[in-house]
């Protein structure tokens, strides 16, 4: 006899009521992705939620199980993509801890940058989007503008706007050029202004705050219970970020706060996403201040391709070319879990190596996946408008929840 | 490294007979675990207060067709409170890949687990609702498992000569 | 019939006689005229190139300059189907009856390596290119393209918008490629 879960499913024959089925379809333009609920209603109210994933399902873990190492990062590209350099550094920093590879304090610093320039571009989007949802377009195209200014470092960074395939297995390919570094800086002078425009338009804003306080709540042990990580478990009001838990790239270098909400509605996602862009903000001015001298990659040869210009001049510079792209490196074969603190919390990459060119299994640890099996609990009762809020200000993504 | 030897030990002390190898070497600490007294070690994991693992991370299959339970699930689990975290195997074999479900501990490994039958073909025993999460219902095979090619074979306009494959 | 001179492009008059009052031309430009200015998207975006849509509709590169500045989600209103993103094989269909609940004229845009050809998802559960399910008219390619690249697409549509002959949703061509993806 299947365990029945109390908390997800109530028989609508508990009572002679009739109830109806609303199709929220894949294809809505709330549900910013695509995935399906099938809602029971009473009238408006919300009974229950059945939910389908899959449509976008693209089978990476399969996928990476036919590539080499190197050629994994475009596939990380496209999980969380509205926050890619994040899911490229994390793989890096994977296959590091898989070899053992220390990185020097400049690479450190210059991750930290990207990685929070990222976050900033996430929670950017997600807040303009509860604002979307709830009818104020204004925010949105405003704070777009911002996001093109990102697309335009990361060009100038990597060449990319959105799928940034940035960085290498150990550093990065070229340093960060002088207008990288000056557009970063107006970035930096031009952020803060538009982002208390943008707060002055919604934060205190009275339809702004009635329309999201106590909506969608979900207390801390249930969000526990459910394996949330990231902003949405922060609002809920636990303090557990993997930057300061398991830190990595030098992030304990840094002073940064973590915001923790209280109740776990949508209006607490919000502040808490807002405040953590305050803080990204703020590493990245410490980080740039503070960029130590050195070489924007490690001198492991083994793994690093050499430059272009070496590879045509020098016999050792060829070889080590063709062993790396051929995959005669030698690689430890054993299994590790490496995590960092993607836009949505804990993006874990479980990495089982047989000392081959390609991973033996790679499993990707998504937490959109993970937390939005909690979405019927969060909107039962609650009306349709609501769950549309509560949707929009969990950031789902749908690349990454169907990875 | 002494703490990791610690959990490993107390786990050997209380379950001594169904763990089938612990290992301290690696990045965290791993135990592999008969598959029917699965249930019985993360409920002592979570519950206890010497372990207090409260929080479970990740739940993933694998397939080594060569072994003799060839299918595997590898569960992560943390200690949100001292900062550990634990790896736990269990293996199953071909003809019966059944196991518990680990549901009415941790409400998250719902998805997890549906996501393990739909790609490695492991029951579990116990779970509400087990049936295909991402690939499409009517997919009559599991896809991740070692013998499944990646591309579809029926696919016209892709030549495998071009690809490489 | 002279054209003014504006700071700001406006579209070009078709080829006619005129005179006060009156202007003839034919009857299929004017139709083509109309329509390719007044185009009504539907923008079906599943992954990382439906955010690339996003930044074109927004003020850097702005879609709606064209004409398309509502996009509209139901398909019975609509004119031109944006399938941007990958589209797997549990999503076919539901492009399938999206494009058959669209009301001729219709148009069908594939922005992106995935929804052209399936991209880098060669695998066993993503569709390769939405063409196995509905008739496409205009590929943009990239991963993901450009935003000038998606208007470049998109003005290509608007060419074949306006140069529409009048008859042609009722030619028996036209019929064929129908029966052939199995719409009615």
């Amino acid at each position: 006899m299947p365990v029945k879960d109390p908390h997800i499913i109530i028989q609508p024959e508990d009572t002679d009521k009739v109830y109806t089925t609303l199709n929220l379809g894949p294809t809505h333009p709330a549900t910013h992705g695509i995935f399906q609920n099938i809602l029971t209603m009473d009238g408006e109210i919300i009974i229950d939620a059945e939910q389908t994933v899959g449509y976008i399902h693209r089978a990476f873990e399969k996928i990476a199980e036919h590539r080499p190492y190197y050629q994994i990062k475009p596939l990380t590209d496209r999980m969380n993509y509205c926050s890619s350099p994040i899911n490229n550094i994390g793989w890096d920093l994977t296959v590091e801890k898989l070899l053992g590879i220390q990185t020097n304090k400049k690479i450190d610093y210059m991750r930290i940058i990207i990685m929070e320039l990222a976050r900033i571009t996430d929670h950017l989007i997600c807040n303009s989007v509860i604002g979307v949802d709830s009818g104020a377009l204004t925010g949105f195209t405003y704070v777009f503008q911002e996001r093109e200014a990102i697309y335009e470092i990361y060009e100038e960074m990597c060449g990319a706007r959105l799928t940034t395939n940035m960085g290498r297995i150990g550093g990065f390919e070229r340093e960060f050029s002088p207008l990288a570094i000056k557009k970063l800086r107006d970035l930096l002078k031009r952020l803060p202004k538009v982002l208390r425009e943008f707060e002055k338009l919604l934060m205190r804003n009275r339809i702004f705050m009635d329309r999201t306080i106590n909506v969608g709540p979900i207390s801390a042990e249930r969000a526990l219970n459910y394996g949330f990580t990231g902003p949405n478990l922060r609002a809920a009001g636990i303090d557990y970020d993997v930057r300061v838990m398991n830190p990595y790239c030098s992030y304990e270098d840094f002073d940064f706060v973590i915001p923790v909400g209280t109740n776990g509605d949508t209006y607490d996602r919000f502040c808490v996403r807002e405040e953590e862009l305050w803080q990204s903000i703020k590493l990245v001015e410490n980080a740039l201040e503070n960029l130590p001298e050195g070489k924007h990659h490690v001198d492991v040869p083994e793994i690093f391709l050499p430059p272009k210009e070496d590879v045509y001049s020098k016999m050792e510079a060829l070889i080590w070319h063709f062993k790396i792209v051929m995959g005669e490196i030698g690689v430890p074969a054993k299994d590790i879990y490496n995590a960092v603190e993607g836009g949505n919390g804990e993006l874990g990459f479980y990495l089982v190596s047989d000392g081959g060119r390609k991973p033996y299994r790679l499993h990707f640890r998504r937490p959109c996946f993970i937390y939005y099996q909690a979405f019927p609990e969060m909107i039962k009762g609650s009306v349709l408008s609501d769950a549309i809020l509560t949707m929009s200000s969990m950031n789902v993504i749908a690349g990454e929840l169907d990875a | 490294m002494e703490e990791k030897q610690d959990i490993l030990q107390i786990i050997k002390g209380r379950f001594e007979s169904e763990i089938i190898l612990t290992d301290g070497s690696g990045d965290i600490p791993s135990v592999t675990v008969k598959s029917n007294s699965l249930f019985a070690i993360i409920e002592f994991l979570k519950n206890d207060p010497a372990t207090g693992y409260n929080f479970l991370t990740d739940i993933c299959g694998i397939h080594y067709p060569e072994n003799e339970l060839p299918l595997g699930v590898i569960y992560h689990m943390h200690n949100l409170g001292e900062n550990r975290r634990i790896r736990i195997k269990t293996y199953v074999p071909l003809s019966n890949p059944e196991v518990a479900s680990v549901t009415p501990l941790f409400s998250s490994a719902n998805w997890m687990e549906r996501e393990t039958y739909d790609f490695y073909g492991i029951i579990f025993k116990g779970h509400p609702n087990l049936k295909r999460i991402l690939n499409v219902e009517y997919l009559d095979f599991f896809p991740m498992r070692k013998e499944y090619p990646l591309e579809d074979p029926t696919r016209e306009d892709k030549d495998n000569r071009y690809f490489g494959r | 019939m002279e054209t003014r001179k504006t700071p700001y492009n406006i579209a070009e008059p078709p080829d006619g006689y005129s005179s006060p009052g009156m202007f003839a031309t034919r009857l299929d430009k004017v139709v083509g005229l109309a329509r390719s200015n007044s185009i009504w998207p539907l923008p079906f975006a599943t992954s990382c190139c439906g955010i690339e849509f996003m930044a074109t509709m927004g003020a850097n590169y702005d879609l709606g300059r064209f004409g398309s500045e509502r996009l509209s989600f139901s398909p019975r209103q609509a004119d031109l189907l944006m399938v941007m993103g990958t589209i797997a094989k549990k999503m076919g269909p539901i492009v399938h009856q999206i494009y058959e609940q669209m009301a001729e004229p219709r148009w069908v845009i594939a922005v992106g390596a995935c929804a052209a050809s399936g991209g880098i998802f060669d695998t066993y559960s993503v569709l390769q290119g939405i063409d196995r399910v509905v008739p496409v008219d205009v590929y943009v390619p990239g991963c993901p393209p450009r935003p000038e690249q998606i208007i470049d697409g998109f003005m290509l549509i608007q060419s074949l918008v306006a140069n529409e002959p009048i008859r042609r949703r009722y030619s028996p061509e036209y019929r064929e490629l129908l029966e052939r993806y199995g719409i009615r």
